[in-house]
């Protein structure tokens, strides 16, 4: 017997729970002018999450997936990214989004029920959210082909969670993107829970970052809670990708601190003890203890910043309850490129029982 | 002009597009060195590069699922599906991606996508090699689906959906592809999509069918035209949207319908077709309308699948029995 083949998985860390640093940190992670943006979109991240479901259980909003302790990850991974590459998200990932210049009021939209809500004034390229899970993986690939085929220097980034991996998408996607060598970032987010299945049902495998060697792709796990961490190694991903060195596997590994959606109530299923346990681990405390230390933050900043968000998110919030409602005909205007004849008569029909207040009001509560 | 089959001219318009449009890509299993397991891919990888004829590893989940992604960031994919029994792993992308990434988006994104697979039966073919999937892909809004019935349509038809904004799926009578010739000109010129053909014009009776169907469907006009029965016979051509126009016309002037289809009849298009007789075309009816069809069983193996075919025999003897009923 010989061994023909052998594989390592890294584990990536360079902050520890409370900031402090475990060894010589990137570049970047000693600079407050590149930290303080990323803070910053963590920190408005998780504002307009706040005010997201509070706005769903007062009736103005309707389900709602809380991105609640894995702002790092989306966060740090988007602002590696160019405003060419291309975004393929779960539903999960309005950090990343809002980083790509999704808007609030658009992301609101969305969860408001109204498909204008994925009509992104920027990041035109970037995929709405993925609700089916891990088919996105496949549509990354089949861009990260695209962008390759042309010579385009562009990435497509696709995001999923622990659970999005179990999917024959996830493994079909990767074993394209890998034969292809397409410039493809896949980050798992793996936030250990499924819904109510722990990672532990979900795969018996150590990692889920080695999935990736089955199909021939670098496999790397990092610590989703550590801001330096996910962006340096997202960094070095996007830098290979676009110079031909195919995809990579990112395994964030963070913790899911809210409920699924607001339709969930994750305390049937797990110990709230143990997600109390999880908040020492949070990454915003964790960058901010960082940033204190570097002597680029402190309480007056802090005030600041969450003076300035929740009013970027105040302001969102305004904008999206006066969002004119959608009109009875556009369930029609955007099938096809043009309406086919056969749909005409159908569209009439819309019309004519359309009730006055078309599109009926921002929100109603669906689960 | 050449005389050329079905899978020629398919052939043809593949290679026309892809000398035409640079965005447009050819991937699937088998499709390129090959030449795809019908040869209708043959000779286009070597012609345009195996970036733009792509072999693809055998999955097609993620054949239709890249294709997508290619399409959204401005490629026109062309998707090869093996045989159409195969299209199923690939149906969530087809009704939850590919048919509403437009509407999904208001429009900022599309997916000008066209995915090839051969259907029907006829060909003595293994298991799962004989599907006839149209309805179900009918019924999902946002998709376009087209079969054609002749060289030259595939060739004109297929023009159109590679030209098309949005996803088509494009269904290639596998009994068809080398069942006849005729002479089918290179000039890209594309045909209608969303439109019915008229094949032949009568005055007693419309006989409605599509793809491979058209084949015993024209055999059982010419069996009425020597009993005198002066027979009407249409090409959907496109299942969905549905010109009913073209049929409710037709119907207006013979009052009589048999409509044929190879997939099976509960729920079938021509449950459909009949439907829209009965909403729009019910007073001009001068007898009931007659669905010849698959039955609602398994497609049979090679054994017994002319036993499931519609078969002349049987649509001349719904037609006489339209025609006795009034």
């Amino acid at each position: 017997m010989s061994t023909v083949a052998r594989f390592d998985i890294d584990h990536i860390r360079f902050l520890d729970p409370q900031g402090e640093a475990l060894g010589p940190l990137p570049d970047f992670a000693r600079d407050p002018a590149r930290l303080i943006p990323m803070y910053r979109a963590m920190y408005l991240t998780r504002s307009f999450d706040a005010k997201a479901i509070a706005l769903q259980r007062t009736g103005k909003l309707g389900t709602f997936a809380s991105a609640l302790g894995q702002e790092a990850i989306g966060v740090g991974v988007a602002s590696a990214m160019r405003p060419e590459d291309a975004l393929f998200p779960s539903y999960r990932e309005h950090a990343a989004q809002l980083v790509r210049g999704v808007r609030i009021e658009e992301s609101l939209r969305y969860w408001g029920g109204d498909e204008r809500g994925s009509d992104f004034a920027e990041a035109r390229h970037d995929f709405p959210n993925c609700v089916p899970i891990g088919t996105q993986v496949c549509h990354a690939a089949g861009a990260a082909y695209a962008f390759r085929l042309r010579g385009e220097a562009r990435a497509a980034v696709c995001f999923l969670g622990d659970g999005g991996s179990s999917k024959g998408d996830f493994y079909e996607g990767l074993n394209f993107a890998a034969v292809w060598k397409a410039p493809l970032l896949i980050v798992l987010s793996n936030n250990q829970w499924a819904i109510s299945v722990p990672r532990s049902a979900q795969s018996a495998t150590a990692t889920l970052a080695q999935k990736a060697i089955a199909a021939g792709v670098e496999g790397v796990q990092v610590d989703g809670n550590d801001l330096v961490a996910v962006h340096h190694v997202a960094r070095e991903a996007l830098a290979k990708a676009r110079a031909g060195g195919g995809p990579t596997l990112i395994e964030a590994v963070t913790y899911r601190l809210g409920d699924h959606t607001t339709a969930d109530d994750a305390s049937r299923y797990r110990d709230p003890a143990v997600v109390q346990e999880q908040w020492s681990f949070e990454p915003l405390t964790r960058l901010r203890n960082h940033l204190v230390k570097l002597g680029a933050w402190g309480p007056e900043k802090e005030e600041a910043l969450a003076r300035e968000c929740a009013e970027t998110v105040n302001a969102a919030v305004e904008a999206y309850l006066s969002t004119p409602p959608p009109t009875t005909a556009a369930m029609f205007e955007h099938l096809f490129a043009t309406l086919p004849a056969a749909l005409a008569a159908q569209r009439d029909e819309a019309l004519r029982f359309a009730p006055r207040t078309a599109g009926g009001q921002p929100g109603g509560d669906h689960g | 002009m050449a005389e050329l089959n079905l899978v020629e001219a398919v052939n043809l318009a593949l290679a026309h597009e892809l000398a035409r449009d640079e965005a447009v890509v050819l991937l699937g299993e088998d499709i390129g060195a090959n030449g795809g397991v019908f040869r209708a891919t043959a000779g286009l990888q070597q012609r345009f590069g195996a970036g733009r004829v792509v072999d693809t590893p055998l999955a097609e989940t993620a054949i239709v699922g890249t294709a997508i992604g290619m399409a959204a960031m401005g490629l026109r994919p062309v998707a090869e599906i093996q045989f159409s029994g195969f299209l199923y792993p690939a149906i969530d992308h087809l009704v939850n991606h590919a048919a509403r990434l437009r509407n999904r988006t208001r429009g900022r994104l599309s997916c000008p996508l066209v995915v090839r697979t051969p259907c029907g039966g006829g060909i003595h073919a293994p298991e799962h090699h004989s599907e006839s999937p149209e309805a179900m892909l009918a019924h999902t809004p946002g998709l376009r689906v087209v079969m054609p019935s002749s060289p030259a349509r595939a060739y004109g038809l297929l023009l159109a959906a590679i030209r098309d904004p949005d996803p088509v799926m494009f269904l290639e009578p596998t009994r068809m592809y080398r069942l006849f010739r005729q002479e089918v000109a290179d000039d890209g010129e594309a045909l209608p999509l969303d439109v019915c053909f008229t094949l032949r014009s009568g005055s007693d009776l419309t006989l409605v069918s599509w793809g491979a169907m058209l084949h015993e469907t024209q055999a059982a006009a010419d069996a009425l035209a020597a009993e005198g029965v002066s027979t009407e016979v249409i090409d959907v051509a496109t299942l969905k949207p549905l010109d009913t126009a073209t049929i409710l016309e037709s119907v207006a002037r013979t009052g009589r319908c048999v409509i044929v289809h190879e997939a099976a009849r509960t729920a079938g298009l021509g449950a459909e077709i009949a439907a829209c007789l009965a909403d729009e075309g019910l007073y001009s009816l001068l007898a009931p309308v007659q669905r010849v069809t698959g039955y609602d069983t398994v497609m049979p193996l090679s054994r017994l699948e002319n036993q499931y075919l519609p078969s002349v025999e049987r649509i001349v003897a719904a037609a006489r029995k339209t025609l006795e009923a009034s």
